[in-house]
């Protein structure tokens, strides 16, 4: 995109070859990346938000393991759940949480399969969100079975009853799909962050920081035969990724797809929730990103070039999500069934209908204002904008799961649905949970690839022509 | 474990990549065959120079993946067909279409697992011990701003003198001789 005349023409901020935001602002080396990055970590002196957002995260955290210790009293019966929506939050947190996570796992493998180094930057974090996401989505599942010390049956593994998994069900391939999404994930992590380990290990100063990088780093020392090694690796569990975060929203948009229930049973599905994922995943990303560009000063590592890139995503996700309304919509008038038909009358019309505009307003009326580029350049009305599109994704998942279920076929059968206390204390646990896992990991791991940013410096490349010397023989 | 002693190498520090590349490519061509270069983030161009053009990785992963996908079908065939015969509405027993997803998310699996350990394996990491971090300038360089090259001991046109000479005539920061 061209430099716009308003802005400045020897802003540093921009690239003069191509007029574009630069990816990282001018002036770093090696050593000042590497000191800013690992300094939040290996400061003996924390700073005071972290304690205060921690300790705010950890008591939020507490309420969800109260709730869930009452739930294993209890049992389900705690919930909102009944006969006819027999599905409700947990599963729409599951499918809120999970969608989140594919941002991380978009930034960290799509974009690097399509050399987007903008996202070196943010990709550590991102995926960490991921993991943090998907142990929240993970969550749900497990504790919904109603005997959670019994989820291990979910396994197809040799028992006394001679009971297997039936392998036809949607269910069970969300088994495996989201036990290798949260494998990979943590794998394709844990492998980057090994040659930041070993920078860690040698810039620590105590001896338990020493020790702690030094074991976890397993030695990385840098040579170029593993580095390259590595690199394979890396590509490979991208291009592994890739495939692997479509399959899952799609396994997950199949739990619904395959029932035939209307409102459900659409072969849009797969693509519009893989959108929808990576639309609340990049709302997530920004809604992490400013708050911790702002506090730790990172602006010139995740810089305007980043923020302006994500709303772009936003928009593209957004539009394709918008799509999907439209075609629940025509097909809800074109399947010419008088089912497909009220159902998404009593969508939009129905007792519940509010949520479906709340959706339509959070995920597609708003969101338009990232059109405008003033917009997507201001830090803090981008963060507003993250927080009403998180919000937006949610109330999909719920007009989806519950204004589908509550009145089906039979009149006779129709109920409501109405969550409980506990329904929200778990929720709001696990939002408690996953920020409290986040600030952990700020301060504990370095949250931005330390070795991928000086790969983007321009020092970094070797001379076309090095200029000629004398071997020593 | 016996300790060795000796020398296991010499360690030429550089400021630049490109001087780094220059370096190493003088001495692959000069006949070294033990030597290593250890940069801050991955330089292709040193591990061209040294010859390092292909790894096994890809091999690894490639088989890893087709035991994933052969070992998750059949599984899901014997428990459908032989162990635990379920009618599902009429489908077929050997319902291979709704098969293949597990079979699909186990491929990757897999696969990703082997990328990831046989990198290790091939690496020989962990290694929490190695002789170069010995070396004083090694650690506050390697992995931070510095690029070295590494003439090993055991490379038979190896001696303490001439090699030194060898290395000093590309200019480099320093040149430390590392011990075991």
């Amino acid at each position: 995109m061209a430099t716009k005349p308003e802005l400045p023409v020897n802003d540093p901020q921009l690239d003069p070859k191509t007029g574009e935001f630069r990816v990282i602002a001018p002036g770093y080396t090696f050593k000042s990346v590497t000191n800013v990055i690992s300094r939040i970590v290996l400061t003996p002196h924390t700073p005071l938000f972290w304690f205060f957002g921690f300790t705010l995260a950890g008591s939020i955290c507490v309420m969800l393991f109260t709730a869930v210790t009452w739930l294993f009293l209890k049992g389900v019966g705690i919930w909102g759940l009944d006969i006819p929506v027999g599905w409700g939050f947990a599963i729409i947190n599951f499918v809120w949480w999970i969608g989140i996570g594919h941002a991380g796992t978009l930034i960290s493998a799509i974009l690097l399969l399509f050399k987007q180094q903008w996202r070196n930057s943010i990709s550590r974090f991102a995926e960490a969100m991921t993991i943090f996401a998907v142990i929240c989505a993970g969550m749900f599942p497990l504790i919904h079975v109603g005997r959670p010390w019994l989820g291990y049956w979910l396994f197809p593994y040799p028992n006394t009853m001679n009971v297997w998994p039936q392998f036809r069900s949607p269910l069970l391939w969300d088994v495996f799909a989201v036990s290798t999404y949260a494998t990979i994930s943590v794998v394709f992590w844990y492998i980057g962050l090994v040659p930041d380990l070993g920078t860690m290990r040698d810039n620590a100063k105590s001896k338990l920081a020493q020790y702690f990088y030094g074991i976890i780093s397993l030695g990385w020392r840098g040579s170029v035969k593993h580095w390259m090694r590595y690199e394979t690796a890396s590509l490979l569990l991208a291009g592994l990724a890739t495939p692997l975060v479509l399959s899952v929203h799609t396994v997950i948009s199949f739990d619904f797809a395959v029932a035939v229930l209307p409102g459900w049973h659409t072969t849009i599905f797969p693509p519009y929730f893989v959108a929808g994922a990576i639309y609340s995943g990049f709302a997530m990303v920004l809604t992490l990103a400013i708050p911790i560009r702002t506090l730790y000063h990172l602006e010139g590592l995740i810089t305007i070039r980043h923020i302006d890139n994500m709303c772009k995503v936003m928009l593209a996700t957004g539009l394709i999500v918008a799509y999907g309304y439209g075609s629940d919509l025509f097909f809800a008038w074109y399947s010419a069934s008088h089912w497909e038909y009220f159902m998404m009358w009593n969508r939009m019309f129905g007792p519940m209908g509010w949520a479906y505009w709340v959706l339509i307003t959070c995920n597609i009326a708003l969101p338009q204002l990232l059109w405008l580029r003033t917009f997507r350049l201001s830090p803090g009305k981008v963060f507003i904008m993250s927080l009403i599109i998180n919000a937006g994704m949610w109330f999909e998942r719920f007009v989806i799961i519950v204004t589908s279920l509550y009145r089906d076929f039979l009149p006779s059968s129709w109920g409501t649905y109405k969550a409980t206390r506990w329904d929200y204390a778990v929720f709001i646990g696990t939002m408690g949970l996953f920020t409290a896992l986040f600030f952990l990991f700020i301060r504990v791991l370095p949250m931005m690839p330390m070795s991928e940013i000086r790969m983007l410096l321009p020092q970094a490349k070797v001379r076309p022509e090095p200029e000629p010397l004398e071997a020593g023989d | 474990m016996p300790m060795r002693e000796g020398i296991y190498g010499l360690l030429a520090e550089f400021d630049t990549p490109g001087e780094l590349v220059v370096a190493a490519k003088a001495a692959y061509d000069s006949g070294w065959r033990r030597l290593d270069c250890y940069t801050p983030y991955p330089l292709e161009e040193a591990a061209e120079a040294i010859g390092f053009h292909r790894n096994y990785v890809p091999l690894i992963c490639l088989i890893g993946g087709l035991m994933g996908l052969a070992a998750m079908f059949l599984m899901e065939t014997w428990v459908a067909v032989f162990a635990y015969p379920l009618n599902i509405a009429g489908r077929p027993l050997f319902s291979w279409p709704a098969f293949a997803i597990p079979a699909y998310e186990w491929t990757i699996l897999w696969s990703g697992l082997s990328a990831a350990f046989g990198m290790l394996a091939m690496c020989g990491l962990p290694a929490l011990y190695h002789p170069l971090f010995n070396a004083p300038n090694f650690r506050t360089g390697a992995t931070t701003d510095k690029f070295f090259l590494c003439l090993e001991a055991n490379d038979p046109k190896f001696s303490v003198v001439e090699s030194r000479s060898f290395l000093e005539g590309f200019r480099p920061v320093s040149i430390v001789e590392v011990e075991y």
